[in-house]
């Protein structure tokens, strides 16, 4: 976060020291400082990718970490063979799973406060977790699938079979569709979209809670199991998954950043610009769903990435959605990926919940940075 | 040259441009009944609307509020559709045109906008949009730069828009529309909120650029003495689907009282044309 903290502090000096260049230099210039913002979040990434995968019970320096990736899951050196199996089969999944689903949720956050014009829209406020973990209690309670073990004395995973993956993707995507059809007979404007969230989402966690009050003492565990997100549950098929959908559906809010600065300014002023405004916002918003959606029905919730890695990111560089909504992937996979390095590290040998960590840090730092926001 | 030939609207569900303002000045004409040679059962707000307006001209849209000013100017930028009647600019009907082709030739800016949290020039610099490749070029580029500088916003080029004063934020706007390089610029309530130094400032401005970039300007204006001031011609929507067009110097008390439905007068004040609503001590 240094590096961040840095490269905001950066502007200001270099715009005091210089004589009124003309507003095109000035403002490539600020274009400069923001890809160097970006090579800093990139470079922090790296750095926090060989921290992560060192840390935990079977500590690995970094010189190791990077020996153990080189050598590839199966070395000939019998040596290497723990930290190989330890690097390669446990702590990359996890990894490349807090990457890929931090990315999505930041992604997903900042294309939800664009295209609804709200600060605090997030995966969250349009029911798509909600509509998610009724999937999944479904799947638990009514198909008695998913099943808790305790691993060892100090931790507890949820073996999540296909089905409730399934069922919790289809309660996510099921919850979007709904609200964007309910918008979009009020149409969609922002207002539409954010109070069908709001209330699709009351619907879902009301519907939950029957569901858990007619389940057996070990489902309703199961279940509230499932809410905390925890990234021990990805494999390497849940990180391919993961990454195929963040490659295949993030791209459509990222070709349509310009239209999306138009639609900053209003809908009226976008559609003078000659942006389709209903269009934009339909596929932007059904995009940020799917991403939500699926990353939540693989790692249960996490919430505050989707809601703080757009804030962070407007902050440092305001709202060009050119950067925002690629800066705030960075940032989202940055925040998740500390998240859960500290979750694993806070109380070792406990794994924490990441998504419980990510609250409990994330309600404060929203809270200051709501506070400080500036127009 | 802006052509409209026959134009007709009424008021669709939906197509009511404000939030506000579902009771009030427009419950006043809802009354109308549905004789319109059309046989639409909703009143007509516009009723065969036959208006030229030419290059380098800024015409006044006036009338009461909830007349269809507003309405008038969405439907001309293409932003309602346009169900009767004929819109063209220079020869070109604007129905055949698509969004991007469309927003090439006209600059709209609606009553109200929404402010992002972006910079002067990125604000000037989504004027662009239509005429965008996938990045901004460097004529792009250069145009904001030379916009800015005309205006006099170049020291404010990298300030926060959310910190400007009304005037200054007015002024963005417009550069905003003018980077567009429209032939049309359609401009709703642009001097609303502004002081009166403001107001006259940002109408000088729109006055000259009309001129010298041989615009074809639209200004909805409810203070009738800027209209007197900085307009070359006026359209005055009153209720029942009254028209009255012309130069501002015929523009009379009668057709602007039986408009507002107020008694105004016509008058000059150290040589400037004035019309000044009475108000009888009574009412």
């Amino acid at each position: 976060m240094n590096i961040l903290v840095q490269a905001l502090a950066k502007p200001s000096a270099v715009q005091a020291d210089d004589a009124a260049p003309s507003p095109r230099r000035a403002y490539q210039r600020l274009l400069q400082q923001r890809l160097l913002l970006g090579l800093a979040m990139l470079a922090a990434l790296a750095l926090l990718l060989l921290i992560a995968l060192g840390s935990g019970s079977y500590q690995l320096g970094p010189s190791a970490v990077a020996a153990a990736l080189l050598a590839g899951p199966s070395p000939a050196d019998q040596e290497q063979l723990v930290a190989a199996q330890v690097i390669w089969s446990l702590r990359l999944p996890r990894v490349s799973a807090a990457l890929l689903a931090g990315a999505s949720l930041g992604l997903a956050g900042a294309v939800l406060q664009g295209l609804l014009r709200n600060p605090l829209a997030s995966p969250f406020t349009l029911g798509i977790s909600q509509g998610a973990a009724l999937g999944a209690t479904c799947a638990i309670v009514l198909f008695d699938a998913g099943a808790l073990h305790a691993v060892g004395t100090e931790a507890m995973t949820l073996q999540a079979p296909m089905s409730v993956v399934g069922l919790a993707l289809a309660g996510g995507l099921g919850a979007a569709a709904l609200i964007l059809m309910i918008g979009t007979l009020r149409g969609l404007t922002p207002e539409a979209v954010v109070l069908a969230g709001i209330a699709l989402g009351a619907f879902a966690s009301a519907a939950t809670m029957i569901v858990q009050y007619f389940a057996s003492d070990t489902q309703a565990a199961a279940t509230l199991f499932w809410t905390f997100g925890d990234l021990g549950r990805a494999g390497w098929s849940e990180v391919a998954w993961l990454a195929a959908a963040l490659v295949a559906i993030g791209v459509w809010p990222l070709r349509a950043a310009w239209h999306y600065n138009a639609l900053a300014w209003g809908d009226d002023l976008a559609r003078g610009l000659g942006v389709s405004v209903a269009r934009q916002r339909l596929i932007g918003t059904a995009a940020a769903a799917a991403l939500a959606a699926i990353t939540t029905a693989f790692l249960g919730v996490i919430g505050f990435i989707g809601l703080i890695a757009p804030h962070l990111i407007r902050l440092l560089i305001g709202g060009d959605q050119r950067f925002l909504l690629p800066f705030s992937a960075l940032a989202g996979a940055l925040i998740l990926l500390g998240a859960d390095t500290l979750a694993r590290v806070l109380i070792a040998p406990v794994m924490l919940p990441v998504g419980a960590v990510t609250a409990l840090l994330g309600a404060p730092l929203l809270l200051v940075l709501l506070l400080r926001q500036r127009r | 040259m802006l052509e409209i030939d026959r134009l007709s609207f009424s008021y669709a569900r939906g197509t009511s441009s404000k939030a506000v303002g579902r009771h009030g000045a427009r419950g006043a004409f809802c009354d109308v009944s549905a004789d319109s040679a059309v046989g639409n059962r909703r009143p007509l707000l516009l009723d065969q609307l036959n208006l030229s307006v030419a290059s380098g001209e800024l015409l006044a849209v006036l009338g009461p509020n909830g007349v269809g000013k507003s309405t008038l100017l969405k439907l001309i930028a293409g932003l309602l559709p346009c169900k009767q009647g004929r819109i063209g600019i220079d020869t070109t009907d604007l129905s055949a045109l698509s969004r991007r082709e469309r927003a090439q030739r006209i600059a709209y800016l609606p009553q109200m906008t929404e402010i992002a949290p972006v910079t002067v020039f990125e604000a000037v610099l989504l004027g662009r949009l239509p005429h965008l490749g996938l990045q901004p070029s460097e004529r792009d580029l250069a145009m904001v730069d030379t916009m800015l500088c005309d205006l006099g916003l170049a020291p404010l080029s990298g300030r926060r828009v959310g910190r400007l004063s009304g005037g200054e934020l007015q002024k963005v706007v417009i550069a905003r529309a003018l980077v567009q390089e429209p032939r049309l610029l359609l401009l709703d309530e642009p001097v609303n909120h502004l002081d009166l130094r403001n107001q006259i400032a940002v109408l000088q401005s729109i006055q000259a650029l009309t001129r010298a970039h041989a615009l074809i300007t639209l200004v909805v204006l409810h203070d009738l003495n800027l209209a007197l001031r900085f307009a070359d011609r006026f359209l005055l929507l009153g209720p029942r689907a009254a028209v009255t067009t012309g130069r501002m110097d015929v523009l009379a008390s009668e057709a602007v009282g039986a408009a507002y439905g107020i008694k105004v007068i016509r008058g000059e004040v150290g040589g400037q044309p004035v019309m000044v609503p009475v108000v009888s001590a009574a009412s």
